[in-house]
């Protein structure tokens, strides 16, 4: 295989990554050199020191955008879980603040998890919404991510599905390109699971869902996807959009270290003018019309005994009279 | 009339699923309803007495494709492009999952995942109105469509199977779109289990957070073996690392509907619950008796499970000796 075949695609992707940290970060040393070289691309790809040179340089980064989602938190009991059935919006309770939706999380640990098998990638957090808090937003900054990217305007919270997939495209192609865009397998709060694989036909990437592994291969990605009773061995190409599932491994907890830098950054803020969009763009396909809490009319029965044992014991005859075992 | 494109799904001899059986369910239910089933491959010969007016065949998924399923969401979008269905159903399966909100996406169509309820008699003359759990099961929301067509998938036992029959046509769809989308399975590992599959289980000895390590899973699996069921675990346990993944009974784990589903240290998370909500009775053992669990369960003790265990595994070994 030639080299402009091995190598053309791939430095003109790792170009236009760089141009697009230049055009939103100034911390981008070699953007001149870089910029130099795409006005020289088409006669550089035949001058193949400076090309090569350019490749090592560049592959050092891996650009990694992790969509996160702020939602109430899941580890509120149940008995505090309350609707307010006037405005279809769940009530937050007192004292609850809110968190990164944990398969998020767990998208992020992926990231990290590459980052310590030696990679050298950036992460990026994307979220869309509005009333984000800070404390809960910058967890993953603490755990290591490395920005922070919020598209912030009144309603965003409020999107269907179909406009929330929109709107994280248009902050991709503004913010991008990304080598890899992860997303948790799905978001407590309306469990729908399917916006990171409408992201990827939205942007038309390759898509694997429940990824529990993943691995840098050159310019590959090794992924291990869980399927019922097992799990498949994946080679997918870069860029591509990965949902990433519990299997991964825990979040880590972010250290003082970690904690200590999230405080220092702060948020880069989008609004809807700013990728290229406007309210209009955003009609909803689907409404919510009503949300209410189910009534449950379980009564339990609570077997008895003259203690903790003898109440085993009972409970297992009282199974057995009802035929359950 | 409100025309929908059912896609089906087939059981391990190559059957119609009956994740699609419960689908024609919830689509027979629609008002004025034409419900043409697509199936890929060559049709099983029951599809001709199935309750649908047609049933379209497209091409076979190819198993090299094992769980990406490019070929096949292509070939639905050309469907569905030259059919113009107002609803596409899937199960609420690993394939609808993906498929569906692959396909909604790629023909820009509305996407109603996991409802429970669909109708189109709410709201206007020709929208569509579906419920679906939300909060891991804590709420229910209802949903208009508003625009169509929608792409909808359905909860695994939210509607029962049908036993009707009739007389459908049988025809082939040629779809000339090709996908070669560069992403390679290079291997599949099957993860041995042990005895009974946990979805298949008439009970399910399942634990949580509250056995506090992984050794008291040995006592369940006792249990279990005692009464020819499998173990479950709550998503806490597995994440701990205390029991494998594939043991993980909820939202994202396995949907169970066993006979009896034996919880044990398990507070009942609605996420939980919507693992094995459906089972026939739910037994609770957790200390806490304020715990969710007693609000789901038939039959609880309310006792640290360290006491309550070993009697009851005794107990159960003499009635079953």
């Amino acid at each position: 295989m030639g080299f402009v075949q091995r190598y053309g695609e791939r430095v003109r992707r790792l170009v236009g990554n760089v141009i697009g940290r230049y055009s939103n970060t100034d911390r981008c040393g070699t953007a001149n050199f870089i910029i130099c070289s795409v006005r020289w691309c088409s006669e550089a790809v035949q001058k193949k020191r400076f090309l090569v040179l350019e490749i090592g340089k560049l592959e050092l980064t891996v650009r990694i955008v992790v969509l996160a989602k702020q939602v109430p938190d899941p580890e509120t009991p149940p008995s505090q879980f309350k609707v307010d059935e006037s405005t279809n919006s769940v009530i937050p309770p007192t004292g609850v603040p809110p968190v990164v939706n944990g398969f998020d999380l767990n998208a992020v640990e992926a990231a990290l998890k590459l980052r310590d098998a030696g990679a050298d990638v950036e992460i990026t957090l994307l979220s869309v919404g509005t009333g984000f808090v800070m404390d809960a937003m910058k967890k993953p900054l603490a755990m290591g991510a490395d920005r922070l990217v919020l598209v912030d305007e009144p309603e965003l919270d409020k999107l269907d599905s179909a406009a929330t997939v929109r709107v994280l495209a248009a902050a991709i192609e503004k913010d991008g390109p990304f080598d890899l865009i992860l997303g948790g397998r799905q978001a407590s709060d309306w469990d729908q699971a399917h916006v990171t694989i409408g992201l990827a036909e939205v942007l038309d990437l390759p898509l694997v869902s429940l990824v529990q592994k993943l691995e840098m291969n050159g310019d590959t990605v090794q992924l291990q996807r869980v399927i019922p009773d097992g799990y498949q061995v994946i080679t997918a190409p870069i860029p591509s959009v990965l949902t990433i599932t519990n299997e991964i491994g825990e979040p880590r907890y972010p250290n003082l270290r970690g904690i200590m830098q999230a405080s220092r950054k702060q948020p880069e803020i989008f609004s809807l003018a700013d990728i290229g969009l406007s309210t209009d763009d955003l009609a909803p396909k689907v409404q919510l019309r009503r949300l209410y809490v189910p009534e449950s009319n379980r009564q339990v029965e609570l077997i008895e005994g003259d203690d903790e044992a003898d109440a085993g014991r009972k409970l297992a005859l009282r199974l057995r009279e009802e035929k359950l075992i | 009339m409100t025309t929908v494109l059912l896609v089906a799904e087939r059981d391990d001899r190559g059957e119609i699923g009956q994740a699609t059986h419960q689908a024609i369910t919830a689509a027979n239910g629609l008002k004025d309803a034409q419900v043409t089933v697509v199936i890929a491959g060559d049709a099983p010969a029951s599809v001709t007495s199935l309750p649908v007016d047609s049933v379209v065949t497209i091409s076979p998924i190819d198993p090299a494709d094992n769980g990406i399923y490019d070929q096949v969401t292509a070939d639905l979008a050309a469907l569905v492009s030259s059919s113009g269905p107002d609803l596409v159903m899937f199960g609420k399966t690993d394939f609808g999952s993906v498929v569906g909100a692959r396909l909604a996406f790629r023909i820009g169509a509305a996407f109603a995942p996991d409802c429970v309820e669909i109708s189109n008699e709410a709201g206007v003359a020709g929208t569509v109105g579906v419920t679906r759990p939300v909060y891991g099961g804590s709420a229910l929301a209802e949903f208009e469509i508003a625009s169509l067509p929608v792409v909808v998938t359905l909860r695994a036992g939210a509607f029962e199977a049908g036993a009707g029959t009739g007389t459908p046509t049988v025809e082939p769809f040629v779809s000339d779109s090709l996908e070669s989308r560069p992403i390679v399975v290079t291997d599949t590992v099957a993860e041995t289990r042990e005895g009974v599959r946990l979805e298949d289980a008439d009970v399910v000895v399942s634990g949580g957070r509250g056995l506090g390590g992984p050794e008291p899973f040995s006592v369940l699996a006792d249990l279990a073996d005692v009464l020819g069921g499998a173990v479950g675990a709550s998503r806490a346990a597995c994440d701990a690392g205390w029991i494998d993944h594939s043991h993980q009974v909820g939202l994202t784990g396995k949907t169970v509907s066993p006979d009896v589903y034996i919880a044990v240290g398990i507070s009942g998370a609605s996420q939980h619950m919507a693992g094995c909500s459906s089972s026939r009775a739910i037994v609770a053992i957790n200390k806490d008796g304020d715990s969710n669990i007693f609000k789901e369960a038939r039959f609880g003790v309310v006792g640290d499970w360290e006491k309550v265990l070993p009697s009851f595994l005794a107990t159960v070994r003499d009635l079953k000796a």
